[in-house]
């Protein structure tokens, strides 16, 4: 079991043409996910490898029957995109694209919430259920399958601790990379709510960083609604006030969103926090 | 991206609020010209991008055109929190009935913009917020339908504005909230929105914060950035498309992806020594890039080791190695490196680097202790 993802998905790749969406389509492919078609607008009857092409999101779905969808276009048309993808019925999207402006971000959430449709991201790495299907950037090769779920703000890091959890025979049923903008469509609680309903998840990984609410929040649910333990690292304890590190919503605002503030919360409803990534196997084996 | 006061105020007059009718000079002999035109008393306002102008001398208020040419130079020729100044606005003085606070911005909670006010304006809005939160009146707005006249009118009561004041209230909160929409906007504010003695409303102050996200659709926005507000690493690692802010620290760091980027940060610090950057090269960087970061990172003094964490996945070790040789055989430095290349092409990434005399770690608190003891043996060497 897992969560998101997993044999029985069916994807299909906007964006399937470009540079990025076709490198990472034969990267998905290798690692057996089933890819049924691609997005570009004007190269409808085209091939990619096997993969046909679609002028249209709809024409796709009606013809491939897909129930995701992966986003590889430019910011500039991300959220033309995400509409497309919903409105052809795709009940999970996944859009990896960085730099989509936060007022957009605020109506594609919005609209999403009314259609009940699920956003990955954006601004992340995707989503990977090892062993079955990858959906989106992680390197398949660090993971491996198991009963840790992982869920990260970010995409490296992430990479960091699959790598060290991996290295120390801890396998993982998904890896969730939730993206590291502002306004995103799952946030943790979401997540973590998936992993305390999954069979197959018996430990989960938060990996959090500074800006926001989204780790405070997740605190607050931990202590009432889940019976799974829980271990966490926060990144940017050493992040200056007022500063925008790297990703658009990691910032310190008006004192808020603070490293500490994020480790203080998680502590309190007995989270164990993790000094450094590579510490993360270690906490998980003291459980 | 920040917009002076100047910019935000004449961005918030294309869209109908009322603001002073002054101008920019950029000497105090314009100062005293634009004065003597204005044909009234007039306050002398620096114009630079950090907060606190007030309490270093920036603001005065000048009775003659004599007078704001000596305020002028005085304020010219000053540096407020690290920044020169380099412009002032002459704005016509007013005569100050009441002051209040109108902001639009982003609530990342409620996922939504939000409009804000307060009775008490002309102070730190956060301190309002931090001592009164009471004194606060906030109003989301919905994605769809935009700012309702209801829902200004609604402010406008909650806090306690004169009902002569209403129509105009409300038309300065919906236009404001236009501007901030149409401009992209992560911060729209007039503090203070002033009543005058005569009883019209007036945007004395402005703020406007931009979405650098979005300024791929606002080439005119773009093209007024004032780059004062970065270091000048900082506008040199935007340019090349990296994403870098200067620290206080002696490891020089160089990471692919920010939350990596931060994490490296915190362990130099968790190791017993503090990071000099914080450096994301970004997914899939080429040679030529990694040669820019490191130019970058070896042109800070503070510098007192260098430690760099490659998590390949798009990015290749081998580019970035080979990023660090092109910079080293242009840059020779005798400054320390820790290098930890994991990832796709890790192997050929070592290999390349094998001959360039860098300390190697496999892991990641390996390398960070490596980096912490490489730049406290620098330091006792040249110390």
């Amino acid at each position: 079991m897992s969560i998101l993802v997993d044999k029985n998905t069916r994807l299909l790749v906007h964006g399937i043409t470009g540079r990025e969406g076709a490198f990472h389509t034969e990267q998905m492919v290798a690692y057996g996910t089933n890819v049924v078609g691609g997005v570009t607008p004007g190269k409808g009857g085209e091939w990619v490898g096997k993969i046909p092409v679609f002028d249209t999101a709809k024409a796709a779905v009606e013809v491939t029957g897909a129930n995701c969808s992966i986003i590889y276009v430019p910011a500039s048309g991300t959220p033309d995109a995400i509409y497309e993808a919903a409105d052809a019925g795709v009940p999970l999207i996944v859009a990896i694209t960085e730099g989509v402006p936060i007022l957009d971000m605020i109506q594609v959430r919005a609209f999403l919430d009314q259609k009940g449709v699920r956003l990955i991201g954006p601004n992340c790495p995707g989503l990977l259920t090892p062993g079955e299907a990858k959906v989106g950037i992680m390197p398949g090769h660090i993971a491996k399958p198991g009963n840790v779920g992982v869920v990260s703000r970010s995409g490296t890091l992430t990479y960091e601790v699959v790598y060290a959890l991996t290295n120390h025979g801890m396998g993982q049923t998904t890896c969730v990379g939730i993206g590291g903008d502002p306004i995103n469509g799952t946030s943790f609680v979401d997540v973590l709510g998936m992993f305390e309903n999954d069979p197959a998840t018996e430990k989960v990984v938060l990996i959090g960083e500074i800006g926001g609410t989204d780790e405070e929040k997740a605190a607050r649910f931990i202590a009432e609604n889940m019976t799974k333990p829980v271990v966490s690292f926060i990144a940017g304890r050493t992040a200056p006030p007022g500063k925008r590190m790297g990703h658009a919503g990691a910032i310190v605002e008006g004192g808020a969103g603070t490293a500490e503030d994020k480790i203080r919360a998680l502590e309190e409803v007995g989270v164990k926090v993790a000094n450094h990534p590579e510490q993360i196997p270690e906490l998980l084996a003291q459980l | 991206m920040k917009l002076h006061e100047y910019q935000s105020k004449f961005k918030f007059a294309e869209y109908g609020i009322p603001i002073p009718r002054g101008k920019v000079a950029t000497t105090p002999n314009e100062a005293f010209s634009i004065a003597k035109e204005l044909d009234s008393p007039v306050v002398v306002k620096a114009q630079v991008l950090v907060g606190g102008r007030g309490k270093a001398g920036g603001v005065k208020l000048a009775r003659t055109p004599e007078e704001a040419e000596q305020h002028a130079t005085a304020i010219l020729s000053m540096s407020i929190n690290g920044l020169q100044v380099k412009k002032v606005l002459i704005d016509p003085a007013s005569e100050i009935d009441t002051e209040i606070y109108l902001g639009v911005t982003t609530d990342r909670a409620a996922r939504r913009s939000v409009l804000i006010a307060s009775a008490a304006g002309g102070v730190d809005i956060e301190e309002v917020a931090a001592n009164t939160p009471e004194k606060i009146i906030r109003v989301h707005v919905d994605p769809f339908l935009g700012l309702r006249d209801y829902q200004a009118r609604d402010i406008a009561n909650d806090i306690g504005l004169p009902r002569q004041n209403w129509k105009q209230f409300m038309h300065i909160a919906r236009s404001l909230h236009q501007c901030y929409e149409e401009s992209d906007a992560s911060l729209a504010e007039i503090n203070p929105l002033v009543i005058t003695k005569n009883g019209e409303m007036l945007a004395l102050d402005g703020k406007i914060v931009l979405d650098d996200n979005a300024l791929f659709r606002h080439n005119d926005l773009a093209e007024i950035r004032d780059t004062d507000e970065e270091a000048p690493a900082e506008t040199q690692a935007r340019q090349a498309g990296l994403s870098y802010v200067k620290l206080d620290g002696e490891i020089g760091c160089m990471v692919n992806g920010a939350g990596l980027a931060m994490a490296t940060m915190d362990m130099t610090k968790l190791f017993g020594g503090s990071p000099a950057n914080f450096l994301d090269i970004g997914g899939g960087a080429k040679s030529d890039k990694v040669a820019v970061a490191l130019r970058i990172i070896l042109a800070d003094s503070n510098v007192k080791a260098i430690l760099f964490n490659i998590f390949g996945g798009i990015t290749r070790c081998d580019e970035v190695a080979r990023g660090i040789l092109a910079a080293l055989a242009e840059v020779p430095t005798s400054v320390p490196m820790v290098v930890r290349l994991v990832g796709t092409n890790e192997e050929q990434g070592r290999a390349i680097l094998a001959d360039a005399k860098m300390i190697t770690a496999t892991t990641l608190a390996e390398a960070a202790q490596k980096a912490v003891d490489a730049a406290r043996q620098n330091m006792e060497q040249v110390g």
